[in-house]
């Protein structure tokens, strides 16, 4: 009980010290890890990560646009493109490379989808990670 | 970029090692205690797994 008041009175730091790395780690998978000499937990985030979106892109997984409806609609549209957003480098390079896989029928493409979202998602664990090590939450 | 077309074992097996990984990185503990959990999560996923498949054969019968 002791040890949890302690650690809920840890100081927040500032937005200087987490900012940057919690961008990196956002932009590239495992990056915040490396900048704060976490190597080998950096390269298996980024492989992980990584593999798991490109296998996402391989399968021709459909990447989500946001787009405004019903209630259900808006939340699956909306929270899919912030979990493909989530992905950093890896989503911006693939828009930006002409990537647009129509919707299709299947379980491969519906498989595709879900690994690039879950990639993004995994990649937001990782941003926390990184800004609960520079908190001092985490070794 | 080349197509790949797992079977629905495949990918799911392939979700479950990847998820496991950062499960296991991003989680409290000495790395002996991370490596374990990170195989916990993978097996728990493989439970699911088969679980969940033969729950899907018996309710198709």
């Amino acid at each position: 009980m002791a040890g949890k008041e302690k650690k809920s009175a840890l100081p927040m730091p500032s937005f200087g010290q987490w900012a940057p790395a919690v961008a990196l780690a956002w932009l590239i998978p495992g990056g915040g890890h490396l900048l704060l000499k976490r190597r080998g937990r950096g390269a298996l985030l980024l492989f992980a990560i990584g593999s798991m979106y490109l296998l996402g892109i391989m399968m021709r997984g459909v990447l989500f646009q946001p787009r405004a409806g019903d209630l259900l609609t808006t939340l699956i549209n909306c929270g899919g493109f912030l979990g493909d957003l989530a992905c950093g480098i890896l989503y911006l390079l693939t828009v930006w490379m002409g990537y647009a896989q129509p919707n299709a029928a299947g379980f491969a493409h519906d498989y595709g989808t879900k690994f690039l979202v879950t990639a993004g998602l995994l990649n937001v664990l990782a941003m926390v990670d990184v800004f609960e090590i520079i908190a001092g939450r985490k070794d | 970029m080349p197509k790949v077309t797992l079977s629905h074992f495949e990918a799911a097996l392939l979700f479950a090692f990847f998820t496991s990984i950062v499960l296991g990185v991003i989680a409290k503990g000495a790395v002996r205690e991370r490596l374990l959990y990170g195989l916990k999560c993978f097996g728990y996923f493989l439970v699911a797994l088969f679980g969940l498949g033969w729950l899907m054969y018996f309710g198709h019968r």
